[in-house]
């Protein structure tokens, strides 16, 4: 079930991510990454289910980097930075005020995807076949608007709604994958398969594909060496994603031919 | 229907426009017409609001005050001034242009060869140099069978013997498919030659007309000063008026 969820997320992760790593996204995925446990303090309090709090807020979060990226004066660095570390902190002070829950802030923070429950599995699914779906359906438009916003606004393109799609997309992945690999370490399942495909890919289709091979791959070994030395799941499948990373660069293949 | 404000050959017309941006006026009442089968170049310094006005006519931007009508469902081919590629995303020059959302392999060929890059179409769009970059982005334009081509700055980062080249390309562009085209340029002497209508553009339009009356113009003479005048074999006249740093028009000076 862990290994299925796993999976799950890789594939979806890889044609996202590559999304992200094109358009130098990576900061983004970790504010609405570290907002999510935001999301989880507010579900506990009032008592809903925190998988759906998190994607509600994930969401509203969404909505709201999409609309400060429309005034690229306000989407800095900076601001995305506070927002970031501000609701992560408030998530942390917020879920230690609410003693009467006993919470394992580490499962949220590295993820705990072996005591993952058929529930969210079924969450991980649902969200994953939706994210696909849409992806695969507006590719072309999503590929226009990535390599040229202004020409692709021209050629009929609504390239502010694209650009809103990709970020609640994104928001939904993340949602979901907190259990697997914990909101510290999200971003880098979506960005470090993709950044390593792109040695091995001539055009952007073959870039995602193998961006979701090589993350179906990591979540395998991952969970391997978590069973066979006793680690985290979370962190040693992205221990294994960075040292394919490094791998793929210091092996003498070349795209370059 | 057209609108009642354009004529049948018109296909675009911005009327009086005005954009403000922090207090510094960028285009004042700025008024402008493409017909169809028309070359018009928008020459003018740097900062002078050409990419301003640009951006308004493609709807990328909207303008203060003042209006642009466009012919319905009017068909634009739009060249960037320039694309950057983020260099982690592989892409190849025929899958570039298949994103136009032309998906007829015959135009395509016969495009990039009346361009001359036909050698191109599987190179990765991150190789390819700067003067065949400005080829590829006008063949992306012309793809869409546009009726109105929008160039901004097209023989940017070409060589000297390769502008000439490319202006030509685009008369002649013009000549078989008929459609209006507007572009910015700085090349002014090679410009001159290709083109109907000439709007020399400084914040305000401070003169327009054909290359040859344009070239004439004091305010033109102006703004480029006597070098380009020579070099354009022109010869010089008394202002009419002076700009400030700004471009704004100062009051006459007392003798």
């Amino acid at each position: 079930m862990a290994l299925l969820a796993g999976c799950g997320l890789a594939v979806a992760a890889g044609p996202l991510g590559s999304f992200m790593v094109w358009r130098r996204m990576s900061y983004f995925g970790d504010t609405l990454a570290h907002s999510a446990l935001l999301g989880v303090s507010v579900g506990l309090i009032t008592g809903g289910d925190p998988q759906l709090a998190i994607v509600i807020s994930g969401l509203g979060l969404a909505v709201l980097l999409a609309l400060l990226d429309r005034n690229p004066k306000l989407a800095t660095d900076t601001l995305l930075g506070i927002l970031a570390h501000t609701s992560l902190a408030l998530g942390v002070v917020v879920l230690s005020l609410t003693s009467s829950v006993r919470v394992n802030l580490e499962a949220y923070l590295f993820g705990e995807l072996l005591t993952i429950t058929p529930r969210e599995l079924a969450w991980v699914l649902v969200v994953i076949a939706v994210v696909l779906a849409v992806l695969i359906k507006n590719w072309n438009a999503f590929l226009s608007t990535t390599v040229h916003r202004e020409l692709a606004e021209v050629e009929g393109h609504n390239t502010a709604r694209l650009n809103l799609i990709l970020i609640v997309l994104i928001a939904l992945t993340i949602s979901v994958s907190m259990k697997i690999v914990g909101v510290l370490l999200i971003t880098s399942l979506l960005i470090i398969p993709p950044a390593t495909a792109r040695k091995f890919s001539k055009n952007p289709e073959k870039m995602a594909l193998n961006a979701s091979i090589i993350g179906v791959i990591c979540i395998f070994m991952g969970v391997f060496l978590a069973f066979s030395l006793d680690t985290p799941v979370g962190p040693s499948i992205v221990v294994v994603a960075g040292g394919l990373f490094l791998l793929s660069y210091v092996l003498p293949l070349s795209s370059r031919s | 229907m057209p609108p009642p404000n354009l004529n049948s050959s018109t296909l675009i017309a911005a009327d009086d426009v005005s954009k403000v941006f922090e207090g510094r006026t960028v285009l004042d009442n700025v008024s402008l017409e493409v017909n169809q089968g028309k070359i018009v170049t928008l020459i003018g310094p740097n900062g002078a609001g050409k990419t301003t006005l640009v951006r308004i006519i493609l709807g990328l931007m909207t303008a203060d005050s003042g209006t642009v009508s466009r012919r319905p469902d009017l068909n634009i081919g739009y060249m960037p001034q320039k694309l950057v590629i983020d260099p982690t995303m592989p892409i190849a020059v025929s899958r570039f242009l298949e994103l136009s959302g032309s998906s007829d392999p015959d135009h395509l060929r016969d495009t990039l060869a009346q361009l001359k890059i036909p050698h191109l179409l599987n190179s990765p769009l991150t190789s390819v140099s700067g003067g065949e970059m400005q080829r590829v982005l006008l063949a992306r334009a012309m793809l869409r069978r546009p009726q109105l081509l929008v160039l901004d700055e097209p023989a940017q980062g070409v060589d000297v013997s390769g502008q000439a080249e490319l202006y030509g390309l685009i008369s002649e562009i013009r000549d078989q498919q008929n459609c209006g085209v507007i572009m910015i340029s700085h090349d002014l002497h090679l410009v001159m030659s290709s083109t109907d209508e000439v709007v020399c553009l400084n914040h305000h339009v401070c003169c327009h007309g054909e290359p040859e009356h344009v070239s004439n113009d004091p305010a033109f003479l102006d703004l480029f000063g006597a070098r380009s005048a020579e070099s354009l074999a022109i010869y010089t006249h008394n202002h009419n008026h002076e700009h400030d740093v700004r471009g704004q028009i100062k009051p006459p000076r007392g003798e």
